[in-house]
């Protein structure tokens, strides 16, 4: 905003602030200051505690800079496996529920009370962290990979039909009309009129989603539901740091490679 | 293309034979792939405690609701830490990841060995998920919100700043040039050139990750300590299935009420 | 010796990393309060020619004398002073978006402000109050507080040559600056640059690739082709010849004898009609 001065009639320039009255600018600085005050209150930092731990950094560097991939080698073997396993058939099934899950969660396919019922659904699935899925699953089922398994399902089912639901609810509308206008009935609106529009989308969502099934199931193995997590909880439980080392190495490789495959892929689709 | 002359008759098929005939193979080794990775679960599970699992699905049900209305009490505080862990732990990787950016943009490093290391970096903390990251934490700083806070920025770390050093070495370079023409120095070239083109990104990137890091935050707890999911852990080792319920239902409305505020944000950035 | 050309540049040559030679040894002389216009095809050189004189892309060889100085051998320091004294303009505007009209034109000044003063946005106020009298001279009073990018592409360019004119230069560099504008704005904008060039006493180099325009607007046109100047003369001596030696050959009447047909055309339909 230009401004006068009284200096040799000069005319000055101030940049125009975001919230112009200044009483607001301050009262927001403050409200922040008090919320810093008041959250750092609740970190309770134990100095003695973290001066006992700093001296295990020095094991633990030193652990994880000399990884031991063979003594505990078997396992780690079965956990890369058990992960693998655990996102083949996770993906692959989530397809199959993924897909009606978001017709449903579609207003322009479905009526309102099923769009209700599966968005609420879907709100539910999401708003869970994976690990929490996890723990009520191998409760349910016992430990190892099988609560695994579906609990990534029941997290991507989540992730998919809602990103998918939104493509769907942006779909061209005109060849719907169409193909209802030939007496279609309302399946055969879906496969010939839905499906073609959103299948390239899938496809993409699939396997990203795989991607990160592969990431995920790295730790459910914390909460016992099976994959390469449990074998790193136990070795840290103990304190055996070169086999973490070697884990964490292994895990960083695997999802970068995960990583590519499915960038790749996509690229290649798109 | 497939249009096959028979008789009097044009056959038309949607692919040709040996189109087909591919397709119908990539299928059948998909099914082997997940029907081996299922066999390879299956084995892995205790089918006695799958089995038993309706009956525990309906004991849940009968056991968790009503919700412990009291328990609210307990819930709040925890909640009032999780919110925090999440605040203070993407504050902390976005004041990291900035210089950790800037370092690893191709077009802003100062050397590229140095870039090479950051990468590096980059690359350990987002590939390795803040659960492990507080398993790791936790026997250096013992369990805690400190821990939680820790792993949560370490791992928002590697992820903040790959998508700002995407976004700086994706810069409008025209602008930059014309402010070094003006006879600019280098700091003055960043605060005009850079700056205005990059704040709105990672200001929408770091709400984006703080988004997340609720999520995060709500579980981190379970092995970091600190926060609702610590609550969560105790009350599902103690089969308080109402209590559970209770913290769930806060977790939901979190969660959601996060999802509004970072959109709203973002969506006023552009 | 006292330098009598405001600019000379001596046996010039660039060559990118990847092989390529954009300047091969090019020679150039450039007086004060000149008007010269740099023409020819794309990829001759044009722009690297003049990105080498404020070394905006760095010179492999030559020698490139502003009033006495050599631009090639100065230090960061050194250069960064040399470029106070050197506005530019370019063909896509080169604002920063996000900014405000008025901080893209005091952009122009930070040379000559302090680091921490120019972040906080405090510049003296003689240098805002000709900042704004420049936006009244372009006549984007009315703008000072818009975001650049709600500006057409004529008004862009109008803050471009305002952020160019406060840095009180004495050699305007003009990169293809109406290459991004539609015909009746390209004319104005050169029509500015040029009263302004006269009114400030300045000299100028405009790299144009549309030659009716540089015969209009220019004193002096100087051709560029390959790397190498190929033409040195006014513009009434730029003929059907010259524009051969610069772009190659081609028909450079076809388009004049159509229009000229389309207007004879026009004549006797109108005499058809009045009949």
């Amino acid at each position: 905003m230009i401004v006068q001065t009284s200096v040799d009639g000069l005319r000055a320039w101030k940049k125009n602030r975001a919230i112009k009255s200044p009483w607001i600018r301050v009262l927001i600085l403050l409200v922040i200051i008090a919320y810093f005050i008041l959250a750092s209150q609740s970190v309770e930092i134990n100095f003695e505690r973290i001066r006992l731990g700093l001296s295990r950094i020095g094991t633990m560097f030193n652990g994880f800079l000399r990884p031991d991939f063979l003594s505990r080698g078997k396992y780690i073997a079965d956990g890369v496996l058990e992960s693998v396993a655990m996102t083949i058939v996770a993906s692959s099934i989530c397809l199959f529920l993924a897909v009606p899950l978001s017709l449903g969660a579609s207003r322009n396919i479905v009526p309102l009370p099923i769009y209700l019922v599966c968005r609420v659904i879907l709100m539910i699935v999401r708003s869970l962290h994976v690990v929490v899925i996890g723990i009520i699953f191998v409760i349910m089922l016992g430990f190892g990979p099988l609560a695994g398994v579906l609990t990534l399902m029941l997290n991507s089912v989540g992730f998919i039909g809602k990103l998918l639901a939104e493509d769907i609810e942006n779909i061209d509308k005109e060849p719907l009309e169409a193909i209802r206008a030939t007496g279609a009935s309302w399946l055969q609106v879906v496969v010939y009129g839905v499906w073609p529009q959103i299948s390239t989308r899938f496809i993409g969502l699939a396997i990203y989603r795989a991607d990160i099934n592969f990431r995920q199931s790295t730790i459910l193995g914390i909460v016992g539901a099976g994959g390469i997590g449990g074998v790193l909880d136990t070795a840290m439980g103990r304190y055996d740091y070169r086999t973490a080392g070697a884990i964490l190495l292994v895990i960083i490789a695997m999802v970068l490679v995960a990583e590519y495959i499915s960038s790749h892929i996509r690229r290649r689709i798109v | 293309m497939p249009i096959i002359s028979q008789d009097d008759l044009n056959l038309w098929m949607r692919r040709d034979r040996k189109v087909q005939r591919k397709r119908y193979l990539s299928w059948l080794i998909a099914l082997i792939i997940i029907g081996v990775g299922f066999a390879y679960i299956s084995r892995q599970t205790m089918w006695e405690f799958v089995s038993d699992a309706p009956r525990q699905i309906r004991d849940f049900l009968s056991r968790m609701f009503p919700p412990d209305v009291k328990y609210f009490s307990r819930i709040w505080p925890a909640l009032w830490d999780t919110i925090n862990i999440s605040i203070f732990g993407t504050g902390i990787a976005v004041v990291i990841s900035i210089p950790l950016a800037i370092l690893a943009a191709k077009n802003t490093t100062v050397h590229p060995i140095v870039r090479g290391v950051v990468l590096a970096i980059i690359v350990a903390s987002r590939s390795v998920n803040s659960m492990i990251w507080a398993l790791i934490i936790v026997q250096i700083v013992g369990p805690g919100m400190f821990a939680s806070i820790m792993a949560i920025a370490i791992r928002s770390l590697g992820m903040l700043s790959k998508l700002m050093y995407e976004a700086i070495e994706e810069i409008n370079q025209e602008p930059i040039e014309a402010i070094t023409a003006t006879g600019a120095s280098r700091v003055q070239v960043f605060f005009y050139g850079y700056v205005p083109q990059l704040l709105p990104t990672f200001i929408g990137t770091s709400v984006y990750r703080w988004e997340n890091n609720i999520r995060e935050s709500t579980i981190i707890g379970i092995v970091g300590g600190g926060g609702i999911g610590l609550l969560l852990n105790s009350a599902i080792n103690r089969l308080a299935w109402d209590q559970v319920v209770s913290v769930l239902i806060v977790i939901l409305i979190t969660v959601v009420g996060s999802e509004w505020v970072s959109a709203t944000i973002r969506k006023k950035l552009v | 010796m006292v330098e009598k050309h405001m600019v000379s540049i001596s046996n010039l040559v660039k060559k990118y990393p990847s092989g390529q030679e954009a300047l091969k040894g090019v020679n150039l002389e450039v007086n004060a309060n000149e008007i010269l216009a740099l023409i020819g095809p794309s990829g001759a050189g044009k722009s690297t020619l003049i990105r080498c004189v404020n070394r905006l892309v760095e010179p492999t060889s030559g020698k490139i004398i502003i009033n006495g100085i050599d631009v090639c051998t100065l230090g960061y320091k050194a250069l960064r002073m040399q470029r106070r004294k050197i506005g530019m303009i370019f063909q896509e505007y080169a604002l920063v978006d996000r900014l405000t009209v008025m901080e893209n034109v005091l952009s122009g000044q930070l040379g000559y402000t302090g680091t921490f003063k120019s972040i906080f946005r405090k510049f003296p106020p003689d240098v805002v109050d000709s900042a704004i009298k420049l936006l009244e001279r372009v006549g984007l009073l009315d703008y000072v507080d818009s975001r650049a990018d709600q500006l057409s592409g004529g008004q862009r360019q109008r803050v471009g040559i305002a952020r160019a004119l406060i840095q009180r230069p004495d050699l305007l560099l003009v990169d293809e600056p109406t290459a991004s504008l539609d015909p009746k704005t390209a004319r104005q904008i050169m029509r500015l640059i040029v009263e302004l060039v006269i009114e400030y006493k300045l000299a100028v180099i405009i790299n144009i690739h549309d030659v009716q325009l540089a015969q209009m607007f220019a004193q002096r046109i100087v051709g560029l082709r390959d790397g190498i100047v190929v033409y040195d003369g006014t513009p009434d001596q730029v003929d059907n010849s010259v524009l051969t030696e610069i772009y190659g050959e081609e028909d450079w009447d076809q388009g004049k004898k159509r229009h000229a047909q389309e207007e004879d055309d026009d004549e006797d339909d109108d005499i058809d009609q009045v009949e």
